[in-house]
């Protein structure tokens, strides 16, 4: 006999919940997956690699890929293992462009919001600024700003930042621009409170979550541009092992030892490809106003 | 119309003086040219001639002055490397570039529009699965790495490919194609979805409903209006195009100015260094101004912003 039974739709035990949000959200498993490789990787690369990426055995050297267990990706010209090279690459990679990224969204969303918020004439100067930088190609301002600042971590650090800052700038300062008008704003002036505090406690919380996508949207580019500079050579310095050094340091011996260009460079296309698929799902999810036509 | 490109031009102007000043007073602090140039063990007396001699000692502000008006009478100072003058390197050698990044937007058109209508008109089929695949594979590999697997498949492999210089025909081929590939790739992109968002409207219904060929539908109707997005990325892709033939330039030996930068910047020799960025930021400044000219003449409602 059929009955009829109403069912409520946060029934169900808890895992029945949760397996049900997961669905819900459409979570990209493979870019989440290889992401948390990358993570893993970059957290515990001295427990996961099995020698050490300095380490010379020039007997061993240009070892083949797949040929023996002790070095399965092969070892380079001075005889480095190339998989421990990859995993402390991903450490040096992941790290400077994460830092970047961050100094970057830090310095380009406080610059829009003082930007959008007290308007005027700094605001007018600023953006056109932001549309100089944003359309400036990123390779070429990062050469600029190492060439005037010279090598080393910290100064490639500052030249991606200065690419990156534009788009939060113009972001933030657009969101300012409407969320000044708001009531709570309004209020808040009227009450006296000082523009700074206005600006922390009321506007900024509102603006993070925009910038949260955004950080996501462009890892991938900054990774790219990390590596190329490094390949370019002017990037991080030539002993610490980074996938862009890596693939420059096989362009000599290309034919005969193609696996020292081939897998950094599959490592970081791979790298790319998951932040981009998972910077998209991000946006889609947490905003789709942003999705560009 | 008029003042909107007076504005524009204005603005050129104003982003290339504050370009110039940004790498002529950087460069100033954080390098003395002098020293660079002097052989090692020279003594501080045989530095301070050769300051002297090159007009260092005189106040910075002024240098730039000098420096500007140079500019533009064509004069870009001498290379204190190779003992040319600035401007020659760079009159030998942008041309090169030109033809390249000439040859890399062509490829990107003639290959990523087309795949982009492909994918767009057989939507969710196979077709365009493998090109979204391609698409996105293209924008996240990095582009020094796949012109080092095209030299290591096609060069050094294959053989059928010269790997290095410029030359006639299959010397430009490889590095074209390596720069290529990102445009290609968002070009691709952006076609798709600008045809699709076009072949969802009303006067495209239209037109099937009235019994016209799917292929009239599609490129008479279609393309034409789907092509104006695709047109402002064309002009915003020279950015992208400026940067892989730098990177594709260092790769290739291809002798154009994207090496000579890179060189100069390692070299320091300011000079040159000073010459070429400015001149890369001449050409972006140039395109950028054209594109925003034209959309506004196509647009009228760019012109009021």
């Amino acid at each position: 006999m059929a009955t009829l039974e109403l069912t409520d739709i946060n029934q169900g035990s808890r895992l029945i919940r949760i397996k049900r949000l997961l669905r819900e959200l459409k979570l990209p498993w493979i870019p989440i997956t290889i992401l948390t490789i990358l993570v893993i990787c970059s957290a515990f690369a001295p427990l996961l690699a099995p020698h050490d990426p300095q380490d010379l055995n020039v007997k061993e050297r240009k070892t083949a890929p797949g040929t023996t267990w002790e070095f399965p990706l092969g070892t380079d010209m001075l005889g480095r293992d190339m998989l421990s090279r990859l995993i402390y690459g991903a450490r040096t990679s992941v790290f400077i462009s994460l830092v970047a990224l961050g100094a970057g969204a830090l310095v380009g969303t406080i610059i829009g919001v003082c930007s959008g918020y007290f308007g005027g004439r700094t605001d007018i100067v600023m953006m056109r600024l932001v549309d100089a930088v944003l359309g400036f190609p990123t390779i070429l301002l990062a050469l600029i700003i190492v060439a005037i600042l010279g090598a080393g971590i910290l100064n490639v650090i500052i030249a991606i930042a200065a690419t990156v800052w534009a788009r939060f700038a113009r972001q933030a300062r657009g969101e300012v621009l409407s969320l000044r008008e708001r009531d709570f704003v309004t209020l808040a002036v009227v009450a006296g409170v000082p523009a700074t505090m206005i600006m922390w406690r009321h506007i900024f919380p509102n603006v993070v979550n925009t910038v949260l996508v955004i950080v996501s949207l462009l890892v991938g580019q900054t990774i790219l541009l990390e590596a190329s500079l490094s390949f370019l050579g002017v990037g991080v310095p030539p002993g610490d092992p980074a996938w862009g050094i890596m693939v420059a340091e096989g362009r000599d011996t290309l034919v005969n030892v193609w696996w020292l260009s081939l897998f950094p460079g599959v490592a970081i296309t791979i790298v790319v490809m998951s932040m981009n698929f998972f910077g998209d799902w991000l946006r889609d999810t947490l905003d789709p106003k942003l999705r560009r036509s | 119309m008029i003042r909107f490109i007076l504005m524009r031009i204005v603005q050129a102007i104003a982003t290339l003086l504050v370009l110039s000043a940004a790498v002529f007073f950087g460069a100033e602090l954080t390098g003395d040219a002098a020293i660079a140039m002097a052989p090692g063990d020279a003594k501080q007396s045989e530095i301070d001639a050769i300051r002297e001699q090159l007009g260092l000692d005189r106040p910075v502000v002024i240098r730039y002055a000098d420096y500007v008006f140079g500019i533009v009478q064509g004069d870009f100072g001498r290379s204190y490397t190779r003992r040319r003058p600035a401007a020659e390197l760079i009159w030998e050698r942008l041309p090169n570039t030109l033809q390249l990044a000439g040859a890399a937007l062509f490829l990107s058109v003639v290959i990523g529009i087309p795949l982009g209508i492909l994918s767009a008109v057989k939507r969710d089929s196979i077709y365009d699965k493998i090109g979204k695949g391609l698409a996105i594979l293209g924008m996240s590999a990095p582009q020094f790495w796949v012109a080092i697997m095209l030299i290591l498949i096609f060069g050094g492999w294959l053989q059928v490919l010269p790997t290095f210089g410029k030359g006639g025909l299959d010397h430009f081929i490889m590095p074209a194609f390596a720069i290529a590939i990102f445009t290609m790739a968002g070009f691709m992109r952006l076609t798709r979805s600008s045809m699709l968002e076009v072949l969802d409207s009303e006067f495209v219904k239209f037109a099937r409903i009235k019994g016209l060929q799917e292929r009239l539908v599609i490129y008479k109707h279609a393309l034409k209006n789907g092509i104006i997005p695709i047109l402002t990325f064309g002009g915003v892709s020279f950015a992208g195009l400026l940067n892989g033939s730098i990177v594709a330039e260092v790769i290739f030996a291809w002798p154009g100015i994207g090496l000579v930068m890179l060189e100069s910047i390692r070299e320091r020799d300011t000079m040159v260094m000073e010459a070429t960025v400015l001149t890369s930021g001449f050409l972006y400044v140039l395109m950028s101004t054209t594109v925003d000219v034209l959309y506004a003449y196509v647009d009228p409602r760019v012109r009021y912003n």
